[in-house]
């Protein structure tokens, strides 16, 4: 289930915010659409934009069939590791050295079992080479397997113009434009591409000065700090911002950096329902009531650790709320705005900017570069006293190195390119034309009649697929009509929830999302996927080509 | 419910972040213009550059900054995605995991997109909780950060201390025979570095090998500083001992020191690397590495290959200068005399941690303003294990000439006399 409030006998829950003296959560949809889309700022209202996300829940035989497949996987899966066992069938997969025979065994067999059985038959979907920049369209390397996906072959040709809905190219900025590039080049030329040294000993150069004091004017605050890697900011950042006595409150679909920081801090980890102020409100108020787990003592500090949008599921974090409940209850909220940065808000800003709230409210802002700025490297960005105790603190800036300048010199022009700096509105155009294509996309596909989850201003767009068998299929189709996909399967989601996850670019246009769109049509319809009981005649206000439009 | 009300309200946290002094010595940064190669502008100053791991001078390499620019002009500067997801480019990613397979003569190769985060991803993805690593106390920092993230029992040895760890190794012997089923399914390493960043020295590897057969451990060796260092082609501590690689289960190294790129690898057998594929965090959940930085890899990895006398010519400088460093009064050398990045520590510590570094940075500066750029080793006080004494680093290049050398000696001899005297 992937967000409680929503469900109930699989019925489409729009969750809104009218104004604070009704109780947040479900408001039954009733037809009464002109409520929703009223756009003034009411007195007392948290939520300036309408806020619609939605998380429909399959019908119940998709379930039933789901498992089933599993279940005849598995039953395969086991049929084949016996016949393996017994020299009945081939063995390809890679052995210990008869030297180690009788070390303890690297892996489980168990653990693998799931890797061997099930992942290996439509592995062909993953890891797909491509040999063109990863832009709006690319070119990919044709591979085929004469022993059902042990290994691949290369045929030589290539596939191109393949139409790309996977990269992380939200902004566009994934170009080779040779004019574009300019400076990119020059500063190649300058520094060459490697540092050989840590922040805190001689790799700090000039260009990360200039792009920290950048990045700090870009989000409207004191200062901000920049590294090497998007994950390893997370990862070398959060233990040292929380220790022992310390207390994490993170979001259950939290990506795996923060995750893993939040374990390596040592600091107790509590989780709250994903998205859902009221399982965060109750895990608050029990944490300052109780104090920590054997000895009562008082905190030290909480932490909330949210993601603007989630890339799993496109919803974007109930900000206002979370804001409101940290003032409330003296917490300090750690935002990570991978995929926000650039993509949302009215001139890119991320979600602060967004929901209209002021930057100050959040205590750390973290970011990385490498989905709307087109380059690699993480920034944290807050008080200047935050950003100082990082300098000296964390453990990227005395161990890991820093980032290296073509790379902090891509995210400067696009930066300058976002903000106007350059002379040009094309930033903003940008921005615009991405939600645009966020809008347009959505809206076709829910009427198509897909399940799709997520808010509606998100750029990643995920289609559920459920069934196991339809992952490589799905993928496949869409493969043979020159459109390249994403799917995922468990672990990354639930067992049940295996998705394709589209991520809309400001560089599409509307003939390439056209020709994704009736493509997805005719897929949808060969393969049955389209398991919305909600779709063309509930909307018909969403056929009006103004909706597609920004409110600015 | 009235009491909670009352208890949030009385609640104090603490400040976020502890207030950091003015002076903090980690908080003014040498502040670099231009790039960080052999002749170095810090602060203002030009000086020559006996602080970064530029190794084999490949910084500034018209050819590599060539590969990089054509790299550039064909795929932009990054990936926009994990390998998983259409991050995977064919004639960068693919060939310089072939590469650098060919070049370790190993079976495959896995690349990272960031040093630190090879290592510890590397780590987690074999070893889990309930499982036992013998670690060296002086592992770096990620080796300890990939150990935490483990959550296995770790068990630290004394410095190249080999009976030490066969003590270590005999008493869990004798645990197993006490849970013979237990003993069964609990994997056991040993994570050793080649060329240890803390102290400059090389890890005994023939006796490891001994000790991994007798006692049926895993090896995991730990590369960045040895690679591209030692060994006739530079392959690393296992040409300069002339052991079969296939005797280590997982090398890993990262690209930011010899290569002069950005990055990491981790080389072995098939069967062993292909599960970090999976299972390595750093590896799935994480962009991959910019075409760029794998363009220029590749083009220091064909250098390498076509000029195996560069390696000579380093070992050749580092022995010189450590003997021109030996007998400072108030300074000793730190590490063995053909590593490349070497310490200098006080032979008497005047009392306090903080005091020794004042001291040190002052013979810092000293260089500094007479054109010598050097730098101290930073660590994070509160967060290592076996945290090292404070200490000068410094970095040994192909680039330095002779007479280069030889000022950087006599000026560290200088430095000393005034600052120590």
């Amino acid at each position: 289930m992937a967000n409680p409030s929503a469900v109930c006998n699989g019925h489409l829950h729009y969750h809104q915010k009218q104004n604070n003296l009704l109780k947040s959560g479900i408001s039954k949809k009733n037809g009464m659409m002109k409520g929703i889309k009223k756009n003034g700022v009411s007195n007392g209202s948290l939520y300036k934009k309408p806020f619609i996300e939605h998380f429909e829940q399959a019908p119940m035989y998709v379930a039933v069939f789901t498992f089933l497949s599993f279940g005849v996987g598995s039953v395969f899966g086991y049929l084949r590791d016996f016949m393996r066992a017994w020299g009945l069938e081939k063995r390809n997969i890679a052995t210990e050295r008869e030297q180690q025979k009788d070390f303890v065994p690297l892996y489980q067999d168990f653990e693998n079992f799931y890797s061997r059985n099930l992942y290996m038959r439509i592995r062909d979907n993953w890891n797909r080479p491509i040999c063109s920049v990863p832009g709006p369209q690319f070119d990919l390397m044709e591979r085929v397997t004469n022993d059902y996906n042990w290994t691949f072959r290369f045929t030589g040709r290539t596939i191109k113009n393949v139409i790309n809905m996977g990269s992380y190219n939200y902004l566009g900025f994934a170009e080779t434009d040779a004019n574009a590039l300019k400076t990119v080049t020059k500063e190649l030329e300058k520094y060459g591409t490697g540092i050989c040294s840590t922040r805190q000993e001689m790799g700090t150069l000039d260009k990360h000065v200039e792009l920290e004091k950048l990045v700090a004017t870009f989000l409207g605050v004191e200062d901000a700090m920049v590294f090497g890697m998007g994950f390893a900011t997370n990862s070398m950042n959060i233990p040292a911002l929380v220790g022992k006595g310390c207390l994490i409150l993170s979001d259950e679909l939290n990506h795996t950096s923060l995750v893993l920081g939040a374990r390596l801090s040592g600091a107790t980890i509590r989780i709250f329902k994903h998205n859902n102020t009221q399982s965060l409100e109750s895990l608050l108020k029990d944490a300052i009531a109780y104090g920590q787990p054997r000895s009562h003592r008082a905190w030290r500090k909480i932490i909330i650790l949210v993601e603007g949008i989630y890339s799993m599921e496109g919803s974007i974090v109930r900000l206002p709320e979370i804001v409101s409940l940290k003032k409330k209850y003296k917490a300090y909220l750690y935002l990570d705005e991978a995929h926000s940065i650039g993509a949302v808000g009215a001139t890119g800003r991320g979600v602060v900017e967004y929901f209209g709230m002021n930057p100050d409210d959040v205590d750390v802002l973290m970011g990385t570069f490498t989905k709307s700025f087109g380059a690699a490297g993480g920034y944290i960005a807050g008080k200047k006293d935050l950003v100082d105790f990082l300098r000296t603190h964390s453990h990227s800036a005395v161990y890991a190195t820093s980032m290296c300048p073509p790379v902090a010199e891509q995210i400067i022009r696009a930066m300058k390119c976002l903000m106007g700096l350059d002379g040009t509105t094309q930033g903003l155009q940008r921005v615009r034309q991405l939600g645009r294509n966020t809008r347009y996309f959505r809206q076709r596909l829910h009427e198509m009649g897909f399940i799709i989850y997520g808010n509606d201003d998100s750029p990643v767009v995920p289609l559920l697929l459920f069934m196991p068998g339809k992952i490589g299929a799905f993928s496949g189709h869409m493969l043979e009509k020159n459109i390249g996909v994403v799917v995922v399967g468990f672990p990354a989601t639930p067992l049940t929830e295996s998705r394709a996850r589209f991520c809309v670019s400001a560089a599409h246009t509307r003939e390439m999302l056209d020709t994704v769109l009736n493509a997805l049509d005719e897929v949808g319809d060969f393969l049955l996927l389209k398991y919305s009981r909600y779709s063309k005649a509930a909307h018909p206000e969403l056929y009006e080509e103004t909706r597609f439009e920004l409110e600015d | 419910l009235q009491e909670k009300e009352e208890l949030i309200e009385e609640w104090q946290p603490e400040p976020l972040v502890p207030p950091v002094s003015k002076d903090h010595p980690a908080l003014n940064y040498n502040i670099v213009s231009g790039p960080p190669t052999h002749k170095i502008t810090v602060n203002g100053k030009e000086c020559i550059n006996f602080a970064s791991f530029n190794f084999l001078g490949l910084l500034d390499n018209e050819k590599v900054k060539n590969a990089a620019q054509a790299s550039l002009k064909k795929y932009g500067v990054g990936t926009c995605g994990p390998r998983g997801f259409y991050g995977t480019f064919v004639d960068v990613h693919l060939e310089l995991e072939e590469r650098l397979a060919k070049f370790m003569r190993t079976e495959e190769a896995i690349i990272y997109s960031y040093g630190f985060a090879t290592i510890a991803s590397a780590i987690p993805a074999y070893s889990k909780r309930g499982d036992i690593v013998f670690v060296d106390e002086a592992a770096c920092f990620a080796i300890q950060k990939g150990l935490q993230a483990s959550r296995s029992n770790i068990k630290l040895f004394k410095h190249n201390d080999m009976a030490d760890l066969e003590r270590l190794l005999k008493e869990q012997e004798t645990e197993d025979q006490k849970n013979p089923r237990k003993a069964r399914v609990t994997r056991r390493f040993i994570v050793v570095e080649g060329l240890y960043m803390n102290t400059g020295d090389v890890c005994p590897l023939p006796e490891l090998i001994k000790l991994k057969y007798k006692y049926k451990v895993r090896i995991f060796l730990e590369e960045s500083l040895s690679f591209g260092v030692l060994g006739e082609h530079g392959r690393g501590i296992t040409e300069h001992f002339r052991i079969n690689i296939d005797d280590i289960d997982l090398i890993s190294a990262n690209m930011e020191n010899s290569l002069a790129s950005i990055g990491g690898f981790c080389c072995g057998r098939s069967f062993v690397i292909d599960h970090q594929r999976l299972s390595g965090q750093g590896y799935c959940f994480s962009a991959s590495l910019p075409p760029l930085l794998a363009a220029a890899a590749i083009e220091a990895l064909n250098i390498m290959e076509d000029n195996p006398d560069i390696f000579q010519t380093l070992q050749g400088k580092c022995k010189r200068i450590h003997r021109a460093l030996q007998g400072i009064s108030g300074l000793k050398v730190v590490g063995e005399s053909f590593s490349p990045a070497l310490h200098l520590q006080l032979e008497e510590s005047c009392g306090s941690r903080e005091n020794d570094v004042k001291l040190l940075k002052r013979v810092v500066d000293y260089c500094m303003n007479s054109g010598i750029a050097l730098t101290q080793a930073r660590y994070l006080e509160k967060e290592e294990k076996c945290l090292p004494p404070p200490s000068i680093r410094v970095v040994i290049t192909v680039e330095q000439t002779e007479q280069e050398l030889d000022k950087a000696a006599s000026l560290i001899k200088e430095a000393a006399q005034s600052v120590l005297n």
